[in-house]
């Protein structure tokens, strides 16, 4: 093998499984073969063919068409969440990082009990007050994120908080949310970026996790945990039901982590 | 022993803020528990009759202390769904849930520390090259699906085992364990692929390290530095993982629970949920928060043995 540079595989690959599945999005907003809805009793269960090419489900739906309407549903989810958890949890972060004092040490004790809990675990209790539904699922996953990421601005902040060029900036009279926001927030992107990536990931997981439970996006809009929940009781008897769903959650995740490890590799360079 | 001690405050302080802000979150949040147990038709008698006998007149802070106070007494409240003591509802549950989270925990380990090791003395071979594309598909396999494909896997086509074939504890262990172990299995195996992964780059960074070199130019032969310097210093940052991934376990039970139909404390939890039976749900959180606290607590406890050096930062 003759190689002059190593190649970053692990870029290229992301980049391609994660390039894919957002184009098949993108089309899926304006053109599904089916109607996702549309049901038809003489395909139940069909098989694989050019015509359905993942099959039909128990109420003759192509799986194809539904699977394209519920991975833009755990996309969009995840979006949704990420943001929420991120907003907040630079806020929270920057705060109570930059001031310090009881604030500071209040809120912490708090993010310290939450985040010694599991997400998952949280936003079913945010779910059980809430009651399920998309948007619920949004706001619940969101909440729950936020912990983390506050604890991961808030040490930065911590970090950056006495440096140099930030004394500077203060003796030219900077404020305190320009200090914030324009000179040490973008120092902590680069931490941040790929704590976005991962919580991206944990949140098409959690959100497929909770539709799988019947918590999460209810019928008759299409999820990729509600498809899998539905094909499980026909497991035994039409396995590309279970398979296809499946598959496409794990091409989703694997595509944005094996990017995340491809952006990592790059800037270490 | 200061150590401990600090912990195991910490520990009741977390415990008294997750119950403080779950019985405040259900308090504001879940509207009234008498309307929906009587209905709307009610008359406003009765309702006032239902909501002196259950205490719900009293101000938020006497309500707290004294659903608080009697919990630690074992007395979890009335279930509102089938008027029973929550505590009878859960308290056989609580075992299937932790035996199926410590199955899992134990094969992780037994599977993630031989490859770990092996794959970070390998470094850069086929095995090792191998394992990474492994573990990459298999962390983005979400559980549950992993379950569903285990089922039909080793349920259908090797049937080692019957799905929906439960038997519980009290009535043949042998066989409760024997049916444990497939769930299990779909929880530890997301978590495998991250302990192997996380073990792998703990040690490889560690034989980089200058002692590694000057144990090995004292003459000590090549598995004895391994095991006595490399190992023992490597495993550290992984144990912090462990517990993590323990408590992630005791959540991602409540998933499982539902694929393999496995009577425990998640499929309870998600009936209650749907039953907006808050007692219930309220109980099996503080049940399932305990659980999480006293594993980091145990955690904490064991990283200062591995490294003595934690105790001795912490007090400054």
């Amino acid at each position: 093998m003759s190689m002059k540079k190593k190649k970053n595989y692990n870029l290229i690959a992301g980049g391609i499984l994660t390039g894919t599945m957002l184009l098949l999005i993108m089309i899926g907003i304006f053109y599904t073969p089916y109607d996702p809805n549309a049901m038809d009793p003489a395909a139940k269960f069909a098989g694989v063919s050019l015509a359905h090419p993942m099959g039909c489900d128990n109420f003759g739906r192509d799986v194809f068409s539904r699977v394209l309407q519920g991975s833009r549903t755990t996309l969009f989810v995840a979006l949704c969440t990420v943001t929420i958890g991120t907003v907040f949890g630079i806020a929270l972060g920057a705060v109570t990082g930059y001031y310090g004092g009881i604030l500071d040490e209040i809120l912490m004790r708090i993010n310290d009990a939450v985040f010694a809990f599991p997400s998952l675990l949280l936003a079913l209790v945010f779910i059980s007050i809430l009651g399920p539904g998309r948007n619920n699922v949004i706001a619940a996953l969101g909440i729950a994120f936020v912990p983390s990421f506050a604890r991961i601005v808030r040490g930065e902040f911590l970090k950056y908080r006495n440096m140099d060029y930030v004394k500077s900036a203060k003796l030219q009279g900077a404020g305190d949310w320009r200090i914030m926001f324009v000179h040490i927030l973008p120092n902590a992107m680069p931490v941040l970026l790929s704590a976005i990536i991962i919580g991206f990931n944990n949140a098409v997981l959690a959100e497929a996790g909770m539709s799988y439970l019947g918590i999460g996006v209810q019928p008759p809009e299409a999820s990729l945990g509600r498809m899998l929940s539905e094909a499980q009781s026909y497991l035994f008897t039409a396995p590309a039901y279970a398979i296809f769903p499946g598959a496409v959650i794990i091409w989703m995740v694997l595509g944005f982590s094996l990017l995340s490890e491809g952006i990592g590799a790059e800037s270490e360079k | 022993m200061k150590y401990i001690g600090k912990k195991v405050i910490m520990m009741a302080a977390t415990l008294l803020t997750v119950s403080f802000l779950v019985f405040l979150s259900f308090f504001v949040m879940s509207g009234d528990p008498v309307t929906s147990m009587l209905g709307t038709q009610a008359t406003p008698e009765k309702v006032e009759a239902l909501r002196e006998e259950m205490g719900l007149n009293d101000s938020f802070f006497t309500q707290y202390f004294r659903w608080a106070g009697s919990f630690l007494k074992g007395d979890m409240g009335t279930s509102y769904s089938y008027r029973m003591p929550v505590e009878s509802m859960i308290v056989d549950k609580i075992p299937v849930t932790l035996a199926l989270t410590g199955i899992a925990f134990l094969l992780m380990l037994v599977l993630a520390v031989p490859l770990g090791i092996y794959t970070a003395k390998h470094e850069g071979g086929i095995a090792d090259r191998s394992i990474y594309v492994i573990n990459q598909i298999i962390m983005a396999i979400p559980p549950f699906f992993a379950g569903i494909l285990i089922t039909f896997l080793f349920g259908r086509i090797f049937r080692l085992f019957t799905p929906g074939g439960y038997v519980s504890y009290k009535e043949n262990f042998g066989q409760f364990i024997g049916y444990m172990f497939f769930p299990a299995l779909a929880i530890a195996l997301p978590k495998t692929a991250m302990a192997v992964k996380l073990l792998r780059s703990s040690v490889i960074g560690e034989v980089k390290k200058d002692y590694v070199r000057t144990a090995f130019s004292r003459g000590n032969r090549s598995n004895q530095v391994f095991y006595n310097h490399i190992l023992k210093n490597a495993v550290i940052p992984v144990v912090t993982f462990w517990g993590m991934a323990l408590a992630d376990m005791v959540a991602g039970s409540i998933i499982i629970e539902q694929v393999f139909s496995i009577p425990g404390l998640g499929r309870i939890l998600l009936t209650s949920i749907s039953n907006r039976d808050y007692p219930v749900v309220e109980a099996i959180i503080i049940c399932i928060a305990f659980i999480v606290v006293f594993i980091n607590l145990v955690v904490d406890i064991i990283y200062q043995l591995v490294d003595p050096r934690i105790s001795t930062q912490e007090q400054e």
